[in-house]
């Protein structure tokens, strides 16, 4: 018999705690456009590479390179780096407004807009979104009023959503947006039955899941690949890695795959890897994959490689577990910057143009936050009715529910 | 009209739904080509095709989850969970999600979903095959149960459910299944063909859910029941000869709360009776409200039969099932109280 020794737990541990110097030698990044572009009917054993790889399109000097490249006009391309800028001045606001008291809490995109606005611009009027807590930008470049989503974020009078939902958990149907929960993955195997059910109807619609790094250690990540895959349901399944799942670092819910775009190749799903603070390339690849699902081609897993700039919430403080220059290490920079610097470099914009944009920009912010606040904040002035406690729990209040509504006084 | 067993009106239901309304889908652990363990979805699939009625994987997170997306696309799903002791992995997607999707997006999405599963014991199926959960999903506000006693009922009550804008959670007890059991389990089994309830249109009509069923009119005391205690309550109102008003709540929630209140108002005594395990169990709900409604009226304090709470035993089952005799002696103590 061969003596082993003894059994030792293995815990994984992030590259660097607070004190430490910020390292990222481990993330591993392919040159702008090397990575090929597949047909969209490739075969996901064939495009291995592509979920362990990154797809890039812009490079360190701000060129649009390789065979993801050029789906974008110079229109589109001036109009993403506004969506972008929007969302960023509207988190800077709405953080600013929680600190004043205006609402109990609030979830900033700082870093990661290139994401969600991108995404956007590849789906039609219709699709549906199945989104997490750090997805505005799907509203934001789908031109949802702000001053709506500051309705819902300050739980005033207006609130679409009555005050029952936590600030930022929007819904809108009409925007292709699904009800945030609030909980977490549930979402992401619902997105495969509203394109199973697309399918199930032969429409042409499509639906998109969304999920974070985290969140993909949730069974109902599992439950939503083997559904897709088995159905080959039209949806997009999105994985926004941003390296940090509140306190905890993403390999805690990875292990030992590698990547979390690998966990789509165990189910046949082509998986692709991408650069999240490019908006080029995140836009490319959507384009991708939702071609893939109109063509009935099934379901494409998508990671975006990205990084949390602030914190996870209002509610915690990053310097306790990572250190606090960690985000200017971060080797992809940061998406707002790198697009301005593409549109420079291509004559599309300038340095004065983006400070006026900006000025303008934070001008429609606090306009749409005036307007909001006409309509009460959190603590002062118009609120949603105690009646709409009671309301909606079902199409028809049931008794009991009536009873307790009179005892309440209304 | 045609004699169906509850397997029969159960699949009648979903068939008549599916006739009416191509939105309607059935799927689940089973239920495509083969029709279920049960059988209650058999033929569907060849009638209606295979993206109308189909196979999953065993995965009931990922049935009521993938229901709750057809849900919001605009479909029907009528899920099948193979037996409710499976409906755990299921229970966020229900609780979290399902029932308040109307609620936390005010009505911008909706989720009329029918989660139908084979409840309680009586078939040896052990502690993994015989569970009754419905106080789990009555606790749980915007979810709609329902549990009905026999294949009239079911066929009514499901279709009621299918049409319903809001999550419904259909719980079919398995033991009545193929007879109205009493808990007589030493007795041969008395088929739906012999009893009224077994006679089912073949046709669409509804019952609304809320909505309780005096099954036996009596004066001296009032049992609550439902699923399979209906009809051992009959029995041992029969056995004791007591005289005894037998009600069919049928529906959980919304709850019938007139009729309890009338009958126990008219009798002053009340015996509350289901085979789920008895702590924290969905009869304490129904106590407190005969208590705080009725409480001049009752001359006896009120009594629970329910099943122990400890795991369902296989070997030891009809010692765990709350039969006859046992719901017989609450009778006789709360005429003697």
């Amino acid at each position: 018999m061969v003596d082993t020794g003894h059994l030792s737990l293995h815990v994984p541990e992030p590259a660097v705690r607070p004190g430490g110097q910020p390292d990222f030698s481990n993330v591993k990044i392919a040159r702008a456009g090397a990575v090929p572009r597949p047909n969209v009917d490739a075969a996901a054993e064939d495009i291995r590479d592509l979920a362990y790889s990154i797809i890039r399109v812009l490079s360190r000097d701000g060129e649009a390179v390789g065979p993801w490249a050029d789906l974008l006009s110079d229109d589109d391309l001036r109009t993403g780096l506004r969506h972008m800028m929007t969302l960023r001045a509207f988190d800077s606001r709405m953080l600013m407004a929680q600190r004043q008291g205006k609402t109990s809490f609030y979830m900033q995109h700082l870093g990661e807009e290139a994401v969600s606005c991108a995404f956007r611009k590849a789906l039609n009027k219709g699709d549906m979104n199945f989104p997490t807590y750090r997805q505005a930008g799907l509203l934001i470049a789908d031109d949802y009023p702000m001053v709506e989503m500051m309705n819902q974020i300050y739980s005033n009078e207006s609130d679409p959503l009555r005050g029952r939902q936590l600030p930022i958990m929007y819904s809108s149907k009409e925007h292709g947006f699904f009800t945030i929960s609030g909980n977490l993955a549930t979402q992401y195997v619902q997105a495969v039955g509203w394109a199973m059910a697309s399918a199930i109807k032969n429409d042409s619609r499509i639906a998109a899941a969304w999920i974070g790094d985290g969140s993909t250690a949730e069974s109902d990540f599992h439950s939503a690949l083997v559904f897709a895959s088995t159905y080959r349901a039209p949806v997009i399944l999105n994985v926004v890695n941003n390296q940090w799942a509140i306190s905890t670092f993403q390999g805690i819910a990875r292990g030992g795959s590698g990547t979390f775009a690998a966990r789509g190749l165990g189910f046949g799903i082509p998986a692709l890897r991408v650069d999240g603070n490019d908006y080029l390339a995140v836009h490319a690849v959507a384009c991708w994959a939702a071609e893939r699902a109109r063509r009935n081609l099934g379901p494409t897993l998508i990671e975006y490689v990205t990084y949390r700039v602030g914190a996870h919430s209002t509610s915690d403080d990053p310097s306790a577990y990572r250190p606090k220059t960690e985000s200017e290490a971060w080797p992809l920079g940061d998406p707002v910057l790198r697009l301005k610097k593409h549109l420079i470099l291509r004559g599309l914009w300038s340095e004065e143009r983006h400070v006026q944009a900006e000025a303008e920009i934070t001008d429609e912010v606090i306009a749409a936050q005036r307007k909001a606040e006409e309509h009460g904040t959190m603590h002062a002035g118009g609120r949603p009715s105690v009646r709409d406690i009671f309301d909606g729990v079902y199409a028809e209040m049931p008794p009991h529910l009536r009873r307790q509504r009179q005892k309440a006084g209304y | 009209m045609a004699r169906m067993t509850m397997i029969e009106a159960v699949r009648s239901a979903m068939d008549v739904a599916m006739g009416r309304d191509e939105d309607v889908v059935v799927f689940g652990e089973d239920v495509g080509y083969f029709g279920g363990v049960f059988r209650c979805t058999q033929g569907l699939q060849a009638k209606y095709g295979k993206t109308r009625c189909f196979d999953t994987p065993i995965n009931e997170s990922g049935i009521v989850g993938t229901a709750i997306g057809m849900a919001a696309y605009g479909l029907k799903p009528c899920v099948e969970i193979q037996f409710a002791d499976y409906m755990y992995p299921a229970y966020d997607q229900l609780t979290q999600e399902a029932a308040r999707i109307r609620y936390r997006s005010n009505g911008d999405f909706t989720c009329p979903i029918v989660v139908r599963m084979p409840t309680g014991g009586g078939i040896f199926g052990g502690q993994t095959h015989s569970q009754s959960p419905e106080a789990l999903f009555t606790h749980v506000c915007g979810l709609k149960v329902v549990v009905p006693s026999n294949p009239y009922d079911a066929k009514g009550l499901l279709i009621a459910a299918i049409e319903d804008p809001d999550p419904v959670m259909f719980l079919e007890p398995k033991r009545l299944y193929n007879g109205p059991f009493d808990g007589h389990h030493e007795r041969p089994v008395t088929p739906w063909s012999k009893h009224a309830l077994g006679d089912v249109p073949d046709d669409y009509y509804s019952i609304p859910i809320g909505k309780a069923e005096v099954r036996r009119q009596g004066s001296a005391v009032t049992v609550i029941a439902y699923g399979t205690m209906v009809h051992v309550a009959l029995a041992a109102a029969e056995d004791t000869g007591i005289d005894a008003e037998v009600i069919d709540l049928r529906s959980l929630l919304p709850l019938d709360l007139d009729a309890i209140v009338k009958s126990v108002s008219k009798t002053g005594r009340c015996v509350v009776v289901h085979e789920a395990t008895l702590t924290s169990g969905f009869g304490g709900e129904i106590v407190a409200l005969v208590q705080e409604h009725c409480f001049y009226h009752l001359e006896a304090p009120v009594m629970r039969v329910a099943g122990w709470d400890t795991p369902y035993p296989h070997a030891q089952e009809w010692d765990y099932f709350p039969g006859p005799a046992r719901v017989g002696r609450a009778l006789t103590d709360v005429m003697e109280a």
